[in-house]
């Protein structure tokens, strides 16, 4: 596993989203505490809804076009709705947020 | 033979390493032990009690001359080391060489002091040894004092000089104090309780520059242009291990001195102990791993097996006064899972957070006495799947057989008080209940509990269940969300009765039971909040349905349609030109006239908002608001400028009702129309407020929708001029956003206040109208502005993604 530096934690706003595009799909880094963020994918299952511009509340997602819940621990969506969105591993180290690399570079077919 | 150990520094740590070594081996080593300041070791962490005055500095003396006598250890206090020399195996002091066999680096780490201008002023000191701790105690009632840094340390001192009467302000750049031990909850509370104490607390507070006049600190300046005055300036910020000395003599460093699990550095003869080392990624900086780190390097020097382990840790603030413990990790991780309880009224709050059947986090504020069972849980990795439901109640609670939820309030002694306000115990209301008192009403008659501020409701509904079973039925009121009981009444009363004015007071005195609510309470408390205290709160655009955060409607697709405003609907040839280049522009695909007479942009990528809005602004465009649960359109006909039949210009009252409106929150949409004559071209009967100019005035009617629902608007009054006209408006729109439930339409809010209730207010209460007109210009004061213009200055680049791989050349 390595980790990519993808910007400062100042730069995600509180209880906020922002997005990593790459060329497997966009990525939405979520900062859900002072120092806590989690990474999953950006499109909610459901309608392709952008989950980073949802609102983010405990350590869970709603998407804004029809308020899915995503819980960002485990990418499963709430119950009464089925469903499950990519997360991905991400840290924060000195005020910096590093995303794990297989989040932005193709798998390799090995 | 006895082999020669050398120590450099004389901190907590290396203390503990010459305690375990003298005690177990005390022949095999010759021992000097280095330190820079004049003075052997002390405990400190006990500095703070010391600066509060509860502890003198002689009793926080860990190793006395004689002690280090008695162990025959050499001391050169007040003697720096100014090289090691590792191939010479010699440590170079200022007064002579010293040869070792052993070397132990424990020189702990250096006070963080920003670099900001006037950083070395006269006056700007750490918080970190005695000598600083003496320059605090040297102030008295007649000083003030900043402190830059809201975590531990930065508490301690600004309380202990508080204790001599100082006048402190503590400055801290994040949203809450302590948030790396502390969520927002308990910060709030630490806050309250700090102020309690004469503190002034400035939060999100950024530091520009430190004043100084005569070569001495004089004041703080903010970012924002505060400043504070202050005749000392204590910066804790944080601390960086000293890796000086090692990293000159070629040792492996990183953030710190690199050790291995026995403690031993790069050098097999070196090792380093405390806040100087770095152990697998983590530095240290609290003081039980520091005694872990010391026994295991003791052992190694006496050739033992040990190994330094980093373990789950727990903090306790030393401020008399302010009871909070945390403990654990409260990072990410797979499948966590918080447990919250909050008692307003004693202002208590426990959060824990579970993993996998196991305790992993701890939050404490106000009550901490199970502080310790918790943390042993969590050091235990306890299975607490059988306890879960009581598991925040605490051990006293534990080892009963039911997992009811309302077992905890069965469990409760009867002397537990229930009502705050009015002190009521859990025993007097069981009483009044077994003798009779059937439901919620009775109780309060009786007893008074929960008659007060309302927040108890719950329990003693509660109380009447767990005492007469079935035959009570829980009533069904609608809660805001899961994450509370109160109806959105409640809440608006509670904001307002209690003054409560951010949304960490609303969660913690409102007894939420989520950390931070969810999608559905958090847009309806940030807007209660700006509405009750316009000037005192700020918005917060996290807790805000996405179109209202990035002001412009979100589509199907994930892009957003763009709505300049219009005023009154009269537009020009200039700004239809700008409007038609930005679409041309911005490729934005479908161009609509909307039924709010202005154009609708639909299609605008999220990343082309500020600049499309930039462009829009260029030519005098503004938002629109097309939106916002706020002002919408003032629709228009064309009134006595062009048409035969008009009795009134309503194109004109039309756009100077939109320039006083525009901008301002409302617990739903508003939409307004003014026409010129009965015939009302505008439509104004079906808007939520509408004006239907007549020849002898002007009818303002209110209530109306053409929505979900289609309602005609009742008249409220008939005024004879514009003006009056405008206030009346003004004072309506200001009523609903004052008692407004959220995402009621007006004419909802209406059915509950009933028509007579409005025209006493705003009609015939001319005083009233006045205050209430009074309270919306504040309000307006805020939020009667262009948000296009203000994203595009400030926040342009939250528009674009964080990071984009795709930019980067294919592989």
């Amino acid at each position: 596993m390595s980790w990519i530096d993808i910007g400062s934690l100042d730069d995600v706003p509180l209880r906020g989203a922002r997005l990593v595009k790459t060329h497997i799909g966009c990525i939405a880094v979520f900062r859900t505490a002072e120092a806590e963020v989690f990474a999953a994918t950006n499109s909610c299952p459901h309608k392709g809804g952008p989950l980073s511009e949802g609102i983010v509340h405990g350590q869970s997602v709603t998407c804004p076009l029809h308020n899915w819940v995503f819980d960002l621990n485990t990418g499963q969506a709430q119950v009464a709705d089925e469903g499950r969105i990519d997360t991905y591993p991400v840290r924060v180290e000195d005020g910096r947020i590093l995303l794990d690399d297989s989040a932005v570079t193709r798998r390799s077919a090995a | 033979m006895k082999q020669r150990l050398v120590v450099i520094g004389a901190g907590m740590a290396s203390g503990r390493v010459l305690e375990t070594l003298t005690d177990n081996a005390p022949d095999a080593f010759d021992i000097t032990l280095f330190n820079a300041e004049p003075r052997g070791n002390y405990n400190r962490i006990m500095l703070s009690p010391v600066l509060s005055g509860e502890k003198t500095y002689d009793e926080i003396v860990t190793h006395d001359d004689a002690w280090y006598a008695e162990r025959g250890v050499a001391c050169r206090f007040g003697e720096k080391v100014a090289k090691i020399d590792r191939e010479m195996k010699v440590v170079e002091g200022e007064k002579g060489h010293v040869p070792y066999d052993k070397l132990v680096i424990a020189t702990g780490s250096n006070p963080f002091i920003i670099p900001l201008p006037g950083h070395d002023l006269d006056g700007v000191i750490a918080y970190r040894d005695l000598e600083d701790t003496q320059q605090m105690m040297g102030m008295g009632p007649d000083n003030k004092v900043v402190v830059i840094g809201g975590g531990l340390l930065g508490l301690e001192a600004a309380a202990g000089m508080a204790a001599h009467g100082v006048d402190v302000t503590v400055v801290h750049i994040m949203g809450h104090l302590m948030e790396r031990q502390l969520d927002e909850a308990a910060g709030y509370l630490l806050k309250k309780s700090l102020e309690e104490k004469g503190i002034k607390i400035c939060l999100q507070a950024n530091s520009k520059e430190i004043l100084g006049q005569d070569g001495k600190v004089r004041a703080l300046l903010l970012e924002d242009g505060t400043e504070l005055p202050c005749d000392l300036l204590v910066m804790a910020v944080g601390i960086r291990p000293n890796t000086t000395l090692a990293q000159e003599a070629g040792l492996a460093t990183g953030r710190g001195i690199h050790v291995d699990d026995q403690m031993l550095t790069s050098d097999p003869d070196v090792y380093a102990v405390g806040e100087c080392v770095e152990h697998d990624g983590a530095v240290f900086g609290l003081v039980a791993p520091l005694y872990d780190q010391a026994k295991v390097a003791a052992q190694a020097l006496m050739e033992q097996d040990a190994a330094f382990v980093q373990k789950t840790l727990s903090t306790k603030l030393k401020v008399t006064g302010c009871d909070l413990f945390s403990a654990g990790d409260f990072a990410d991780g797979p499948g966590r899972e918080d447990i919250v309880f909050r008692d307003p009224s004693r202002g208590v709050y426990k959060r824990l957070v579970i993993e996998e059947d196991r305790l992993v986090g701890a939050v404490m504020y106000g009550d901490t006495a199970d502080g310790s069972w918790f943390f042993g849980l969590i050091k235990d990795g306890t299975n607490i799947d059988e306890m879960r439901e009581t598991l925040i109640f605490g051990p006293a609670y534990q080892g009963g057989d039911t997992a009811d939820p309302l077992s905890a309030v069965a469990a409760l002694p009867p002397e537990a008080e229930i009502c705050g306000c009015n002190g009521v115990c859990k025993g007097e209301i069981v009483a009044a209940i077994t003798a009779g008192a059937g439901d919620l009403g009775a109780v309060r008659a009786s007893t008074k509990a929960s008659a007060s501020c309302g927040t108890c409701t719950g329990l003693v509904e509660q109380l009447l269940q767990v005492t007469l079973g079935d035959e009570f039925q829980m009533p069904a009121a609608q809660p805001v969300c899961g994450c509370t009981d109160l109806t959105h009444e409640d809440v608006r009363r509670l904001i307002k009765g209690q003054e409560l004015k951010s949304q960490a007071a609303v969660w913690q005195e409102l007894g939420w039971t989520t950390p931070n609510g969810c999608h559905i309470c958090r847009p309806a408390i940030n807007y209660y909040l700006l509405a009750d205290w316009p000037l005192e709160y700020q918005d917060d655009p996290q807790s805000r349905f996405v179109n209202e955060r990035k002001h412009a409607n979100i589509q199907k697709d994930g892009t957003f349609s763009v709505v300049p405003r219009i005023w009154g609907g009269i537009t020009t040839p200039d700004e239809l030109r700008a409007i038609a280049d930005a679409a041309d522009k911005y490729d934005v695909p479908t161009v609509k006239v909307t039924g709010g007479q202005r154009i609708d942009l639909l299609g605008v990528k999220g990343e082309d908002l500020p600049a499309i809005w930039s462009d829009l602004n260029d030519a005098g465009l503004v938002s629109g608001h097309a939106y916002s649960k706020g002002l919408r359109t003032v629709k228009t006909c064309v009134g006595t400028d062009h048409c035969r039949f008009g009795t009134q210009d309503s194109t004109g009252l039309g756009i100077k009702l939109e320039k006083t409106l525009w901008g301002s929150w409302t617990p739903h949409k508003l939409k307004l129309a003014v026409s010129g004559c009965p015939r009302n071209c505008a439509e104004a009967t079906c808007k939520d407020i509408g004006v239907v100019c007549v020849d002898s005035g002007y009818q303002i009617s209110i209530g109306g929708a053409a929505g979900m629902d289609v309602k005609e608007t009742e008249l409220l009054c008939q005024v004879p001029t514009e003006d009056e006209a405008i206030e009346v408006v003004m004072a309506v729109t200001q009523a609903y956003r004052e008692g407004g439930k959220y995402l009621d339409r007006l004419y909802k809010w209406l059915g509950k206040v009933g028509m007579d209730w409005v025209k006493a207010q705003v009609v015939e209460d001319l005083d009233n109208r006045a205050a209430l007109v009074a309270r919306f210009e504040l309000s307006q004061s805020i939020y009667r502005k262009d948000p296009w213009a203000e994203h595009v200055r400030d926040k342009a680049k939250t528009y674009a993604p964080i990071a984009d791989f795709t930019l980067e050349a294919a592989e």
